[in-house]
C-alpha cells in the first residue's frame, strides 16, 4: 500500500502565502479531517483548518485534486496557508498525527510523478534543475528539458538507428536469401548524419553552468584587495577585508544573478611563496584547487603571470586598488578598478555578463546535464568506431551500444543507482 | 503401473533432447510416442542448422545431446552459411538423410541407460492437487511420475490446408488428443493459432540437373558435434534454379484458390519463412525468387525445394514448378501444403518452461509457438534439463542471455510471447560476440558437466581441451617486438613496440597463422579451438566493454518477482502496464524489463515497489 505523504512545497516561512501538498490514497481523509468536508474537485475554496483539538489553523484557500490526472498521479491535496511559521507547523503537526501519514523525503514527490507516469526520466531531471533554478536562464533553459524536448529528440535518434540497424540485421541474418544482401547504399552516411546530431548536441554548454554558476575566481598575491572586490561583486560584506596580509584562509563562494546571470564568485587566499603557518598552507592549496576550476579568473597579481593552460578557459589581467597611490599599476589591464570608489566595477560587471552569456545555454534551449551528456558522448563515440569498423559484426555491435544509450537517456534502462543520483537532487516537498 | 521420474510425451526433436537429457542425468525417464519407428522424424525440409539455429544445434551438443551427432551421421551436405562474416554470425548447416538422421537418434536413444521408450498414445495428464502425477496412456496404462513434459507438436487442434481441400491434421490419435487438450484447456491456459507451411516434394529423376547451377558440400572438414571430425557419408550437392515471371503470373492468377488469400487462415505465418504465394503478393516488384533443390537422403529420389512453401491447390503448384529452369518436366512426389495449429501462449511458462498454472507440467518445442527442429531440440533439452533437476533435488545450469541462445529463446518467449512462429536469428542475441557457435563447449560445457548432463567421453574430451587452451593462452602472454613481425615479412607498424602475441591479434591483417614461428609446436594443431581463442583475442575490447553492462543486468537479475508478484496492488501501474506483466510474469526485475511495451516509469514502480516488500529499505533512505 502507498504511504501518504506531506511536505511544505513552497519556500521557507515567514512568507504571504505557504503551501502545504498532501500526496496519496489518504489525501482525500486529510483534507476531510481538516477542512469538515471534500471540496468541489479541482476548485479553490476557502475553508477554515481545524486541528484535531478543534482549534482553527488558519482560514486558508485548499484545492482537492483526485488522482491520476494530478502531478504525482496520485490523490492530491493542496493548503495555501497564511504564511507564517507557527501556522505552516500547526498544519504540519496536525497531518503528522494522522496514522496513515508521513513526511515526505527528498525527491519524493517527484519520484512518484516518474513511478505513476506523469513524467519521464529527462522530464524528471529537467524538474530538478527547474525546482534548484534561481535565475531565469535557468528558469527557461530547465522548461524546456521539463517539456520533454530533449525525450522527443533522443527517440527521434533512437527510431533512425533502429532503422539503420535493422538494415545491418537483416544482412546479417538472412545473406543466404538473395533478397537482402548488401547493405544500404547511404547506409555509412546515415550513420555520419546522426553522429553530427549528437556532436552538435554535445556541443551545447552543459546544464551545471547553468544550475552552479559561471565560476569566477579572484586570486592573487596577498593583500591586493581580492576580499573587498570580491565584496563589492557580491554586493555583501561576506568576505573579511583588512590590510593585513593572509587575512583569507578559506576559499569563499557566493552565488549572485548579474542580468540574470548565475555567477559563482569565489575570493581565494593570497598566493605566495614562503609560507609558514600551516592553516594558510592549506588555504593557498584550497586556493590552487579553485583556480583549476574556474571558468574565469579575475588575476590581480603582476601582470601577464596569472594562471594559464591546464586549469581556467582564461584569466584577466586587473587593476585593482587604482584609488590607492603607490600600488604597481599595470600595463595593460583588461580592466582598471577601485572597488572601494567603485570606479571601473560597471564596466567590469558589463564585460563578466557578455563573456558569461556567450558560454551559457541560449534561453530556450535545453541544456544537458552530466549524465545526459556522458551517455551522449558514449554514443557519439560507437557511432564513430561504427563508421571505421569493416567487419560489420562489430559495426552492429557499435550501434547495439549506441542504442543502450539512447535507452538510458529516455531511463529506460532503469538502474537504482540513477534513480537514487536523480532523486536525491529533489528539495523536500516538490 | 509404472513409476518414473520424469514422462516425456512427443518423440519428435523436443521430445528427443528431453529424455535423453532427464535420462543422462540419472532421472528415470520415459519417452512415450505413438510410434518408436517415427522417433526422430524429421518432418519438414531435411536440413539441420542454419543462421542462429546453428548456434542452438551446437549448445545442445555442449550439453552432450542428441541432434548434433545425428545429425553428422546423416550429413550429406554441409554448408557454413555466412563464412566470410566474422564466426559470431556463421551458421553451421547440413542436409540430413532422413532414414539416416532418424536411425541415429533412435541408435543414440538405445544405448541410453534409465529411459524407457513406451509406445502408444498419451491420453490424459493425471493430476493431484492441481499437480501433475502423471499419465494416462488410451489403452488404460497409468504412468506415474511428478514430472510430465509435453513435446506434442502441432497435435492442438491441427488443419491442413491445400487449395480448397481441407484435413484435420496432427499425427497423434484425434480421441486421444482431444481429451489432454482439453484437461489443458480447463486450465485456462491462454492459447493461440499460429500456420506455417511446407513445400512440394519433388521426383528427383525428374529434374534436368544439368542445366542448373550446382552448390557443392564445403571442402572444409568441421562438423556438427564437437566430439565428431570426419564426413560419414558421401557428399551430395545442391542445385539453385528460381522463380521467374511466368512462375509468378500462375501464382498471381490462382491468388484467390490459396487459403492465405481466401481468408480461410487467419492466423500468423512466419514473416522470414514466407510462402511463396505471399513472396509474390508483398514484392511484388521483384522479377524472381531463389529456390534450393535439396536432395532428401542417399536413396531416395525425393527432393526438397526450399523457398516455395505453398498451399495454393495441387494443380497450380505443379504449373508454377514447370515454369522453372530445371523443373519443366518435374513430377511432383506430394504437393505442399499449410498447417494452422493452436499452440500455448508462451508467457505461461516458467524459464524453466513449467506451466505456471500446473506445476511439474513443462512444455517444449512447436506448442510453445517456436519453429524449427533446433528450436525445438534446444527447448526439449531446457524443459528435461528442469523436470529432472526438480525431481532429483540438483541446481541445473544456470543459463541467461550472456551465455546461451537457449536462454535468449526461452526468456524472449516466455517474456513476449509469440506473434509469429518463433525462429532463432542472431540479432535476438544482444551480446552475440560472445555466443559464438564455435565456442558453445566452452561456454556450456563446464556448465552441463556440474549439472551432470555431460557423459564420461565428452567430459575427458572437454578436460584434455581445456588443458590445450591453456597452454595456448598462455602462449598467447608472450611478447613480441614489431620489428621481429617485420622481419618475417609481417605488414605492423615499426613504431607499435614490443605487445603480447594476443595483443598483435587484434590488429588487422594478423591472424593466429601469421604468428605459427613464435608459437611451440602442436599449440594449434586443434584448428577450432585454435580460432575460438584468436577471436577470443580480437574480440577482447567489445567483450570488456560488454562486461559492465552484464554486472548491470545481473544486479537486476538478482531482484526477484516471483510468480504471484502483486502487479495489481503496485502503484503507479497503469492497468494495461499491470496486465502485461500479469501475462508474462518477469521472474525478475531484469526480466521486467524485457516484457514489451514496458514504460521506465513502470519499471521504477516495480523496483521501488519490489524493494518495499522484500524489505531491504527503501530507495530514498
Amino acid at each position: 500500500m502507498t504511504e501518504t505523504i506531506f511536505a511544505l512545497s513552497s519556500g521557507l516561512p515567514p512568507a504571504a502565502i505557504a503551501v502545504v501538498r498532501v500526496s496519496g490514497p489518504h489525501a482525500g481523509d486529510a483534507m476531510r479531517e481538516l477542512a469538515g468536508h471534500l471540496p468541489e474537485p479541482r476548485r479553490a475554496s476557502a475553508v477554515a483548518l481545524f486541528d484535531p483539538e478543534g482549534e482553527v489553523i488558519d482560514r486558508a484557500l485548499v484545492l482537492w485534486l483526485p488522482g491520476p490526472k494530478t502531478v504525482t498521479g496520485e490523490d492530491v491535496a493542496e493548503f495555501h496557508l497564511h504564511g507564517g511559521r507557527a501556522v505552516v507547523s500547526a498544519l504540519e503537526a496536525a497531518l503528522s498525527t494522522m496514522p496513515s501519514l508521513r513526511r515526505a523525503e527528498p525527491g519524493e514527490f517527484t519520484r512518484r510523478a516518474f513511478s505513476n507516469g506523469r513524467i519521464d526520466l529527462a522530464e524528471a531531471e529537467g524538474l530538478a534543475d527547474l525546482l534548484s533554478a534561481e535565475t531565469e536562464l535557468q528558469r527557461r533553459s530547465a522548461m524546456t528539458m521539463a517539456g520533454g524536448a530533449f525525450s522527443q529528440q533522443v527517440e527521434a535518434w533512437r527510431t533512425n538507428l533502429l532503422i539503420t540497424s535493422a538494415s545491418l540485421e537483416a544482412v546479417l541474418d538472412f545473406s543466404d536469401e538473395d533478397d537482402v544482401t548488401l547493405l544500404p547504399a547511404d547506409f555509412a552516411q546515415r550513420l555520419e548524419l546522426l553522429r553530427g546530431d549528437l556532436a552538435a548536441w554535445l556541443a551545447r554548454p552543459r546544464a551545471e553552468l547553468l544550475r552552479e554558476g559561471y565560476r569566477v575566481v579572484i586570486a592573487g598575491p596577498p593583500n591586493t584587495g581580492k576580499s573587498t572586490l570580491f565584496n563589492a561583486l557580491v554586493e555583501s560584506e561576506a568576505a573579511i577585508a583588512t590590510p593585513i596580509p593572509g587575512t583569507t584562509r578559506d576559499v569563499l563562494t557566493r552565488p549572485v544573478a548579474l542580468a540574470g546571470l548565475p555567477f559563482l564568485f569565489a575570493d581565494t587566499a593570497g598566493l605566495h611563496d614562503h609560507v609558514e603557518d600551516e592553516v594558510e598552507a592549506i588555504g593557498i592549496e584550497r586556493a590552487l584547487e579553485a583556480l583549476d576550476r574556474a571558468d574565469l579568473v579575475l588575476w590581480l597579481g603582476p601582470e601577464g603571470q596569472g594562471p594559464a593552460g591546464t586549469g581556467p578557459a582564461h584569466s584577466w589581467d586587473i587593476a585593482s586598488q587604482i584609488d590607492r597611490s603607490g600600488t604597481a599599476l599595470k600595463k595593460n589591464p583588461r580592466h582598471a578598478i577601485s572597488a572601494v570608489t567603485g570606479e571601473g566595477m560597471d564596466a567590469l560587471r558589463e564585460d563578466l555578463v557578455v563573456t558569461a552569456s556567450t558560454a551559457m545555454p541560449l534561453p530556450g534551449d535545453a541544456a544537458l546535464n552530466e549524465r545526459q551528456h556522458q551517455l551522449l558522448t558514449r554514443a557519439a563515440h560507437v557511432l564513430g568506431e561504427a563508421r571505421h569498423e569493416s567487419d560489420p559484426l562489430l559495426i552492429a555491435e557499435n550501434l547495439r551500444v549506441a542504442r543502450t544509450m539512447f535507452d538510458g537517456l529516455l531511463g529506460r534502462t532503469t538502474t537504482e543507482d540513477m534513480l537514487n543520483a536523480l532523486f536525491g537532487r529533489f528539495c523536500i516537498g516538490k | 503401473m509404472q513409476a518414473f521420474d520424469v514422462i516425456i510425451v512427443g518423440g519428435g526433436h523436443a521430445g528427443v533432447e528431453a529424455a535423453a537429457v532427464a535420462a543422462r542425468m540419472g532421472a528415470r525417464a520415459a519417452l512415450v510416442t505413438f510410434d518408436p519407428a517415427q522417433t526422430g522424424a524429421m518432418s519438414c525440409n531435411p536440413a539441420i542448422g542454419g543462421l542462429g539455429k546453428g548456434h542452438l544445434v551446437r549448445e545442445v551438443d555442449a550439453f552432450d545431446g542428441v541432434i548434433a551427432r545425428a545429425a553428422d551421421a546423416g550429413a550429406i551436405h554441409y554448408r557454413m552459411l555466412n563464412r566470410s562474416k566474422g564466426s559470431a554470425v556463421q551458421g553451421p548447416r547440413v542436409q540430413a538423410d532422413r532414414k539416416r538422421f532418424k536411425a541415429a537418434v533412435q541408435a543414440i536413444l538405445a544405448q541410453q541407460a534409465g529411459l524407457t521408450q513406451i509406445a502408444g498414445e498419451a491420453a490424459a495428464l493425471r493430476l493431484d492437487g492441481g499437480r501433475v502425477a502423471g499419465i494416462d496412456l488410451a489403452d488404460g496404462t497409468a504412468l506415474i511420475a511428478p514430472t510430465v513434459v509435453l513435446c506434442t507438436g502441432t497435435f492442438l487442434g491441427g488443419t491442413l490446408f491445400r487449395g480448397e481441400e481441407r484435413l484435420t491434421g496432427g499425427r497423434i490419435g484425434e480421441a486421444s488428443a482431444q481429451v489432454l487438450a482439453a484437461q489443458l484447456r480447463g486450465a485456462e491456459l491462454p492459447m493461440a493459432r499460429l500456420k506455417t507451411g511446407t513445400p512440394p516434394r519433388l521426383d528427383g529423376r525428374t529434374i534436368n540437373w544439368a542445366q542448373l547451377e550446382e552448390q557443392a558440400s564445403d571442402s572444409e572438414q568441421w562438423s556438427m558435434s564437437a566430439m565428431n571430425s570426419a564426413r560419414a557419408l558421401p557428399q551430395v550437392f545442391c542445385a539453385i534454379t528460381r522463380t521467374n515471371p511466368a512462375s509468378h503470373d500462375v501464382i498471381r492468377a490462382n491468388l484467390h484458390r490459396s487459403p492465405l488469400f481466401s481468408g480461410a487462415i487467419d492466423a500468423r505465418g512466419p514473416r522470414y519463412c514466407p510462402s511463396i504465394e505471399d513472396k509474390i503478393h508483398r514484392f511484388a516488384d521483384r522479377d524472381g525468387h531463389q529456390v534450393f533443390l535439396e536432395p532428401e537422403g542417399l536413396d531416395t529420389h525425393l527432393v526438397y525445394p526450399n523457398g516455395i512453401s505453398t498451399s495454393l491447390p495441387a494443380d497450380v503448384q505443379l504449373a508454377m514448378l514447370r515454369t522453372m529452369a530445371g523443373l519443366e518436366a518435374v513430377d511432383m512426389a506430394v504437393p505442399g501444403y499449410a498447417v494452422e495449429y493452436d499452440h500455448i501462449d508462451p508467457r505461461a511458462l516458467r524459464p524453466s518452461l513449467e506451466l505456471r498454472a500446473i506445476p511439474g507440467l513443462y512444455c517444449a518445442g512447436q506448442i510453445n509457438g517456436t519453429t524449427g527442429y533446433e528450436e525445438a531440440a534446444a527447448q526439449g533439452l531446457v524443459a528435461g534439463m528442469h523436470a529432472a533437476a526438480a525431481v532429483l533435488g540438483r541446481a541445473p545450469a544456470a543459463l541467461d542471455r550472456a551465455n546461451s541462445y537457449m536462454a535468449v529463446m526461452v526468456d524472449d518467449l516466455t517474456l513476449h510471447g509469440v506473434s509469429e512462429p518463433y525462429r532463432m536469428l542472431t540479432a535476438r542475441a544482444e551480446y552475440r560476440l560472445r555466443l559464438r557457435a564455435n565456442n558453445a563447449s566452452t561456454r556450456l560445457t563446464p556448465l552441463g558437466i556440474a549439472a551432470g548432463m555431460v557423459g564420461p567421453g565428452r567430459s575427458d574430451w572437454f578436460a584434455r581441451r581445456a588443458e590445450s587452451r591453456e597452454a595456448l593462452e598462455t602462449a598467447l602472454e608472450g611478447e613480441i617486438g614489431a620489428a621481429e613481425l617485420a622481419r618475417a615479412g609481417l605488414s605492423v607498424r615499426l613504431d607499435t613496440g614490443k605487445l603480447a602475441l594476443r595483443e598483435w591479434l587484434r590488429f588487422g591483417g594478423i591472424d593466429l597463422a601469421a604468428l605459427e614461428p613464435w608459437l611451440a609446436e602442436g599449440l594449434t594443431s586443434d584448428a577450432d579451438l585454435a580460432a575460438e581463442v584468436a577471436e577470443d583475442a580480437a574480440y577482447a575490447p567489445y567483450l570488456a566493454r560488454q562486461d559492465s553492462e552484464l554486472r548491470e543486468l545481473r544486479a537486476s537479475e538478482a531482484l526477484l518477482l516471483g510468480d504471484h508478484f502483486p502487479y495489481a496492488d503496485t502503484p503507479g501501474l497503469s492497468n494495461e502496464m499491470v496486465e502485461r506483466l500479469h501475462r508474462a510474469s518477469p521472474a525478475t526485475l531484469a526480466a521486467a524489463g524485457r516484457v514489451p511495451g514496458i514504460t521506465p516509469a513502470a519499471l521504477a514502480a516495480l523496483l521501488v515497489h519490489a524493494r518495499r516488500r522484500s524489505g531491504s529499505g527503501n530507495l530514498a533512505a
